[in-house]
């Protein structure tokens, strides 16, 4: 290196130090699946976590914010946990947040109790996660939050009797499944059949199973499958199959419909009746907002999903920690914070459940229409400040 | 539930096995060569297939032939620089080449495209039902089971029944001997070559309807290709299809009535036909 | 270079040379340096371990097997299982258990499966670690499915050292010990008449027929002795870890240790050391600084090593060192 360009360095370096003088900084671990299955979910994360920061400049009160992003790659729960290790022990992050996969949280769980420090979940559905450590809160959803909205709309809404329930083989699904037997049933309905539909790594031929729902005439299929690939699949195979005109509604949570993938559905999906925490279509000035600085950061044909609103939200959580602390990140002093912390997010007003430390949030049922030529979620409904059903009723793991 | 609908369902679940695997049964099973990056071919050609039609308006058939040749062309590069240094190192070293070549694949079309997964849009006449007469049926199936059968009687013809055939069988049995009689190896196994890179790209594009098509898709789908090529049995092209039928068929059937056995079936089918016939079923034997 | 007849080489390979400690200076050495990456440290190891079981068949007895990682997880989920259903916490008897119930299952499904060779070998390995892995996924009672065992925490390390949460500086140490003891074992395994014999089936199948070696039984015991040394791989993972999920029995670990081992070199013992070091260190830090792109740059440095190093690193090593002999020589 030459003397020149030394001293350029040496003084950015100065710099650097001058301008880190006098403002604390905190450090926010972000651990996502950047490869591999779960790329595209992260992408979306990671532009709902930007977005906040455009749209918010002056969220943290002064206090500089530092992301330290780590790719957990596969689903293991391996990766993730070496990342979030390396995090705290070497980077010295003063926060954890990201988290795609429940196994990825799970794993990291012990590691956050261990060092103290507080963790906000972006996106790891499965319900009593929790429950696994005191430092962990959640922005997300649990799948209970939209499986039992759905199984309560589809018997007081939509005045289904039976229902034929089918989902991907593993524990969101499983969770899915619960969720809406224990309200459809609850509220007067029949499950006549569950159908197991293969494991979330490859996408299934699901023309087998759901010949073998039609096949049972129920008035509602709820239909859970992981965001992604598998949705596009459902969607095509419910419409070639004709099930529509064999009177069977299609019905499930949100992640069936999720945003980007929803143009490429096609027609078969008009008509598809879901229930979410969010969709890009919801009418509020804070998500159009959101939406329209969405699209001018990463393009007119993007669209954030519930994920994207996730990574925004997550952030919003980590800013009221940074400003209500000033600064000094202490682990229960962070997680007392969030305790009852209420916010107006672009998927309308949200909460953090003191007791739980999980979210409370409003689920909307939403029926896809077309508009203009595009896939349009209409909202039909609304069922306010719905909390994680799974803790309330005490169920399985989720007993605390 | 009727015979016929579980038939037709099964026929199409293993055409789309066979439609994805075929350029595999080239490459590997004809030529003998590893290539686990067969579905990084596959995938790439449904990206120019998928892309294609959104930015051009491409009509389907012609992106199809699109993919074929671009994916072609791409695998004739790959192959004069890289692959043919390969023919005659071990097995692993294959192994290790091809996939890392995945992960080059796989990595550029995540930079480069974006992780999001892409749909390719079919024309209006292959979606919904067909009205069969005496059934109704999901058209794209349907159009599948015909493609399929159409891409075997092709093959089966190309490489049983042409001096070319036998040429490409003469020189993955002996390439010493076939080369001294005068046919020039190289150029053969190029274009074979070609031809199951080729076929890799319709199969990622046809199979996009189905199986989906995302960055990730070669890994995901490369034990469903292997699985199909086993069975089959190396060298011949025409027990892949019969093996993706047999292995789709009864995949269905058990799917429909123990849905609780999920992914199980595929596995415990594949290990009961290699245990019964280790050499694949229409593979030579000793070979 | 001083020059030794054939049969001098042979009887003097067996024997420890002073290069032989280099290892494991290193890695003590790597301890004290890098006290902030033990965590990732612990994992290099468990894969060094489970990479050199793989050798033992792939290397040394020519099984080309694609299925390995059930014999870790059988080995992972047995130390977790009992710890979490039977209150069974301590470490080295768990992992006797480990080697124990993986070794079992090497043994039966080698008696099954080693009948074939080639891709229908590899398939068939394949679809029984698959098979494994669907029922650990049935069994969630037992093995909790898809999210797997959490929050496991075990005894000290022969009563002694307890387990470190947070910076995993006991279980670098323990899994240390525990990789040199099964490496001994291992090496002298491979340099006994029993892995000789192996290297002849591996070398000229006919031969070995011919001259009235038992083969299948042969290579029966090696695969089970190497589903054993999995096993406790896999035993040391869920210890060290402190959980265990069905990825411990998927394909992504039973290709990457293959990949590993190949990329260091085969049948040369020491290949699983280099394979995994290369292979862990540069995915680590370049997907440290390039989390989206990392894959990018592994995928060419495997393109390339296939390309240009035929078997592996230490393939490549020697054959540098050939050809300077050959200059000198000449």
């Amino acid at each position: 290196m030459n003397i020149k360009l030394t001293r350029v360095f040496a003084a950015a370096i100065l710099a650097a130090f001058a301008a880190g003088a006098g403002a604390q900084t905190v450090k926010v671990g972000v651990v996502l699946p950047y490869t591999g299955v779960g790329a595209e979910l992260a992408q979306q994360v990671d532009r709902g976590i930007q977005t906040f920061m455009t749209l918010n400049p002056n969220a943290f009160g002064g206090v500089k914010v530092e992301i330290v992003k780590r790719d957990s790659k596969n689903p293991s729960g391996a990766e993730a946990k070496t990342a979030v290790q390396e995090l705290i022990t070497q980077e010295k992050v003063d926060i954890l947040t990201g988290f795609i996969y429940s196994p990825d949280a799970i794993a990291s769980a012990q590691l956050v109790t261990e060092a103290k420090k507080p963790m906000v979940i972006m996106n790891a559905g499965t319900a009593w996660i929790t429950n696994l450590s005191p430092m962990i809160s959640r922005v997300s959803f649990s799948m209970w939050h939209a499986g039992y909205a759905m199984g309560e709309a589809a018997v007081k809404q939509m005045k289904a009797k039976t229902a034929v329930i089918g989902y991907t083989d593993y524990p969101p699904g499983k969770d899915s499944l619960d969720a809406f037997k224990r309200a459809f049933e609850g509220a007067g309905g029949k499950i006549v059949d569950e159908i197991p539909m293969g494991g979330p790594g490859q996408v299934p031929d699901f023309t087998p199973f759901f010949q073998r729902a039609k096949d049972k005439k129920p008035d509602v299929f709820f239909v859970f499958v992981p965001a992604g690939d598998h949705t596009l699949a459902v969607m095509k195979t419910y419409g070639a199959l004709g099930m529509r005109a064999a009177g069977i509604k299609l019905v499930g949570p949100g992640d069936i419909t999720q945003d980007i993938k929803l143009q490429a559905m096609g027609d078969d999906a008009v008509g598809l009746i879901t229930t979410h925490h969010y969709n890009a279509d919801l009418d509020n000035p804070l998500n159009k907002r959101f939406v329209e600085s969405w699209k001018k950061s990463f393009g007119p044909t993007t669209t954030p999903d519930f994920m994207g609103v996730q990574g925004y939200d997550g952030m919003a959580a980590i800013a009221h920690m940074v400003t209500t602390l000033k600064g000094k990140i202490d682990a229960d002093g962070a997680i007392n914070a969030l305790r009852g912390w209420k916010y107006d997010s672009p998927r309308g007003p949200i909460s953090i459940d003191p007791r739980t430390r999980d979210i409370v949030m409003n689920e909307y049922i939403s029926e896809l229409v077309k508009k203009d030529g595009r896939l349009v979620q209409k909202n039909i409904g609304m069922l306010p400040a719905v909390k994680d059903m799974c803790k309330e009723l005490q169920e399985g793991r989720c007993k605390q | 539930m009727d015979l016929i609908t579980i038939l037709l369902g099964g026929l199409a679940s293993g055409m789309v096995l066979f439609i994805v695997s075929v350029g595999l049964s080239v490459t590997m099973g004809l030529m003998g060569f590893v290539n686990l990056a067969h579905g990084g071919f596959a995938m790439l050609g449904g990206y120019v297939i998928a892309l294609s039609m959104q930015h051009w308006g491409l009509p389907f058939g012609w992106a199809l032939l699109l993919g074929f040749i671009a994916i072609a062309a791409l695998s004739v590069v790959l192959e004069r620089l890289f692959y043919s240094r390969l023919y005659r190192a071990g097995e692993l070293d294959q192994v290790l080449f091809t996939i890392g070549l995945v992960f080059v694949m796989t990595a550029s079309v995540t930079l480069g495209i974006g992780p999001t997964s892409q749909s390719v849009v079919l024309p209006d006449w292959l979606k919904g039902q067909t009205d069969l007469g005496f059934i109704q049926y999901r058209t794209y199936s349907l159009a599948l089971i015909a493609a399929g059968s159409l891409l075997v009687l092709a093959l089966w013809l190309g490489f049983e029944r042409t001096r070319f055939g036998a040429r490409i069988r003469a020189a993955v049995d002996n390439r010493r001997m076939a080369s001294s009689l005068g046919v020039d190896v190289g150029r053969l196994f190029t274009v074979t070559f070609a031809i199951g890179s080729g076929l890799a790209a319709v199969g990622g594009g046809l199979g996009a309807e189905i199986l989906g098509l995302d960055p990730n898709y070669p890994l995901r789908y490369l034990v469903y290709f292997l699985i199909v090529v086993s069975v089959g049995g190396l060298g011949r092209v025409t027990g892949v299809f019969f093996a993706a039928l047999l292995i789709g068929v009864l995949d269905f059937v058990l799917k429909i009535y123990f849905p609780k056995g999920g992914t199980i079936f595929i596995y415990a089918l594949t290990l009961m036909l290699l245990l019964a016939r280790p050499q694949g079923l229409f593979g030579k034997k000793g070979s | 270079m001083a020059s030794f007849t054939a049969a001098e080489q042979l009887a003097r390979r067996h024997r420890f040379q002073w290069w032989e400690t280099l290892p494991w200076i290193a890695a003590l050495a790597a301890f004290f340096a890098f006290p902030n990456y033990l965590a990732f440290g612990t994992q290099v190891l468990i894969t060094i371990l489970f990479a050199l079981s793989v050798d033992l068949v792939l290397g040394y007895a020519g099984i080309v097997t694609l299925g390995h990682a059930a014999f870790f997880g059988a080995g992972a989920y047995t130390v977790g299982m009992l710890a979490s259903h039977f209150g069974w916490t301590e470490p080295l008897s768990g992992l006797l258990a480990a080697a124990l119930v993986a070794g079992a299952v090497g043994l039966v499904s080698g008696l099954v499966l080693l009948r074939t060779t080639g891709l229908t070998l590899l398939m068939l390995t394949l679809c029984t670690m698959t098979l494994l892995e669907q029922a650990a996924n049935m069994g969630a009672a037992w093995t909790g499915g898809f999210d797997g065992i959490p929050g496991l925490s075990f005894g000290k390390i022969l009563g002694l050292f307890s387990f470190d949460v947070l910076y995993f500086r006991s279980q670098y140490l323990y899994v240390l010990t525990v990789l040199l003891i099964c490496f001994l074992i291992a090496r002298t395994l491979i340099y006994s008449s029993f892995g000789q014999s192996l290297t002849g089936v591996r070398e000229n199948l006919l031969r070995m027929h011919a001259v009235g070696a038992p083969v299948r039984a042969r290579l029966v015991i090696a695969y089970a002795i190497s589903a054993a040394l999995a096993g406790v791989a896999g035993g040391l993972f869920t210890q060290a870890t402190g959980f265990v999920n069905l990825a411990v029995l998927g394909l992504e670990r039973a290709a990457g240790v293959l990949i590993v081992l190949i990329l260091g070199g085969y049948g040369r013992l020491y290949g699983a050391f280099v394979g995994a070091v290369a292979y862990m260190v540069l995915e680590h830090f370049l997907a440290k600084a390039y989390p989206t792109a990392w894959q990018l740059g592994i995928g060419i440095v495997l393109v390339v090593v296939a390309l240009y190093a035929r078997n592996g690193i230490l393939g490549l090593a020697e054959t540098l060192r050939g050809k300077r002999r050959q200059r000198s020589a000449s």
